[in-house]
């Protein structure tokens, strides 16, 4: 937890600045991420970015905005008043995981 | 002693295996070594690809449909019936019938289904009158019915979210729509409009920018990152979470899919929309050694598509012989995918893409083709209408198509265009098994 100024930026990055590697992520990251991303995050916010993050992990899958809305503890409604237009999307990026890809 | 095969579904990746482990296993199945048995609600085989072409006349729903049990192989037993259940701790199958089926590998290949109840109103009033799917034979021929007396209007075509079977299917969906209503001489008077929940109208990168002139040339409107969440039909609104809303005469939607519902009461063995937990490259499902699973049935990142069934049979006869003699695991599936793209009046593209690689353009199979990637041609038109006799007896036989390897081949591409797109990211484990499951 030493981070201090913008080493978000400095880490590997992809074109829509979701992190390449989750292993570099850490809370202030995550914080960085969020205000760059214009999202004030409170503990809502953080459950379902934990969720979001601790399921990739586990699963190497982020999950759906559904499963989400089913076992983060933070209903789909409420998702996109915390994270407005893509909350799985604007959660997988503030925790550090890969953009969640659906397949053509 | 027999050692128990046990494959659960005759759909299109079901099929494939019966047909692959029949002729792989001939002599030990006839002498008794082996006994393969296939589990299947009763019901015909549907050819789904001939469900995007059936709202526009261009087939009878008695064209896509044959009875299952001769698609299988002969030295199968069939066994009619709902699944109530999986344990696999003790490695046995519960059918709603009470009966129990033992095995010693099971490969589950049960797809995917719509679950329109999923999204609040979607089948309330206006169902099948203003609002249609077509991933249904009988969803499919209501919206026949209604596209050809529509007198003009909205047509919205929405995808609920993702992962859909055929994603490609919906803006196909609307080229044909496009086709369909200036055939009819009405296209003027209709307003073709795609939602979707993702960024662009297609997902991959290199699609979505190869392709944009499509929607542009059909006159179809796109609407991005509506994340679907609830519809009045009889008021024709479509709303999303955030409350934003798309309003329409004629709702196409495709809405969420979820796996088979013995999936989520078979402990551990599924996600919370009951697609099996399997591991992307060896196809073995995470909560059981003896358990594999492909096809739409599946949670790996691949398109829910029959040519990625078939892909995938190929590799897990691999895997389950090793399996079978004891040995590990190959972890060779790549993901790939190939897929005739249909863009309207009798022309369409071929798409080949997997795991880590987008489709780009060039030549298949064989770098002088014949036919062309990523680019419109009558002959992929063509290809796609003759892929049903294919479909028939040479995928579902579980026979390789010539020239068409499973693993993606780079010949004929230009694969300056792969260094150039953005890749995504490969899932961070590729153990053969995680023992622990979920």
């Amino acid at each position: 937890m030493t981070a201090t100024g913008s080493t978000y930026r400095q880490l590997d990055l992809d074109a829509e600045g979701f992190l390449k590697n989750p292993q570099q992520w850490t809370e202030d990251i995550g914080r960085e991420i969020a205000a760059e991303s214009g999202i004030p995050l409170t503990d809502r916010h953080w459950q379902v970015v934990k969720f979001m993050r601790d399921r990739f992990l586990s699963t190497g899958n982020a999950p759906s905005i559904r499963s989400l809305g089913k076992e983060s503890g933070v209903e789909i409604k409420e998702l996109y008043q915390l994270f407005p237009k893509g909350p799985a999307k604007l959660a997988a990026k503030i925790g550090g995981i890969p953009k969640p890809h659906g397949c053509i | 002693m027999t050692r128990q095969i046990v494959i659960l579904g005759a759909g299109t990746a079901g099929t494939i295996m019966a047909n692959r482990i029949a002729r792989t296993y001939r002599r030990d199945i006839r002498a008794g070594r082996i006994a393969l048995t296939v589990v299947d609600e009763d019901g015909p085989h549907l050819y789904q690809p001939g469900l995007l072409f059936l709202p526009f006349g261009r087939y009878r729903p008695e064209q896509l449909v044959k009875t299952k049990k001769p698609l299988l192989p002969r030295d199968a037993r069939y066994v009619r019936g709902g699944i109530e259940r999986v344990d696999p701790d003790a490695s046995t199958v519960h059918l709603e019938s009470g009966t129990t089926i033992g095995y010693d590998v099971l490969l589950v290949a049960t797809g995917s289904h719509i679950a329109p109840e999923e999204t609040e109103g979607l089948t309330g009033p206006g169902w099948r009158e203003k609002v249609f799917d077509f991933y249904t034979l009988e969803g499919a021929t209501a919206l026949r019915d209604a596209l050809a007396k529509f007198p003009g209007g909205r047509l919205v075509v929405n995808v609920v979210e993702m992962p859909i079977k055929c994603p490609v299917a919906p803006l196909e969906f609307a080229f044909l729509a496009d086709d369909f209503f200036t055939r009819r001489g009405i296209r003027d008077r209709v307003e073709i409009t795609y939602v979707t929940p993702l960024d662009g109208a297609f997902t991959k990168a290199t699609c979505s920018h190869a392709l944009a002139y499509l929607l542009e040339q059909k006159q179809v409107h796109l609407v991005t990152e509506f994340a679907a969440g609830r519809v009045d039909g009889a008021g024709g609104k479509l709303y999303a979470w955030d409350d934003t809303e798309v309003p329409f005469d004629l709702l196409v939607t495709i809405p969420a899919h979820k796996g088979a519902d013995f999936i989520g009461r078979s402990a551990g063995l599924g996600d919370e929309m009951n697609f099996v937990l399997t591991d992307p490259h060896t196809l073995q499902a995470r909560r059981a050694p003896n358990i594999f699973a492909i096809g739409d049935a599946t949670n790996v990142p691949a398109s829910k598509a029959g040519s990625v069934a078939h892909f995938e049979a190929e590799e897990l006869i691999e895997n389950l012989t090793r399996f079978l003699d004891g040995r590990p695991l190959e972890p060779s599936f790549d993901g790939h995918a190939n897929c005739f793209i249909e863009t309207g009046h009798d022309r369409a593209l071929l798409i080949d893409f997997n795991y880590e690689l987008e489709p780009v353009h060039g030549r298949f199979p064989f770098a002088w083709g014949p036919v062309p990637l990523l680019r419109e041609s009558r002959l992929n038109h063509l290809g796609k209408l003759f892929f049903r006799w294919i479909y028939w007896n040479v995928l579902l036989p579980g026979r390789a198509i010539p020239g068409v390897p499973a693993r993606m081949s780079p010949v004929g591409k230009h694969t300056m265009e792969m260094d150039q797109v953005s890749r995504q990211a490969p899932p961070p484990q590729h153990k053969a098994h995680a023992p622990t499951g979920v």
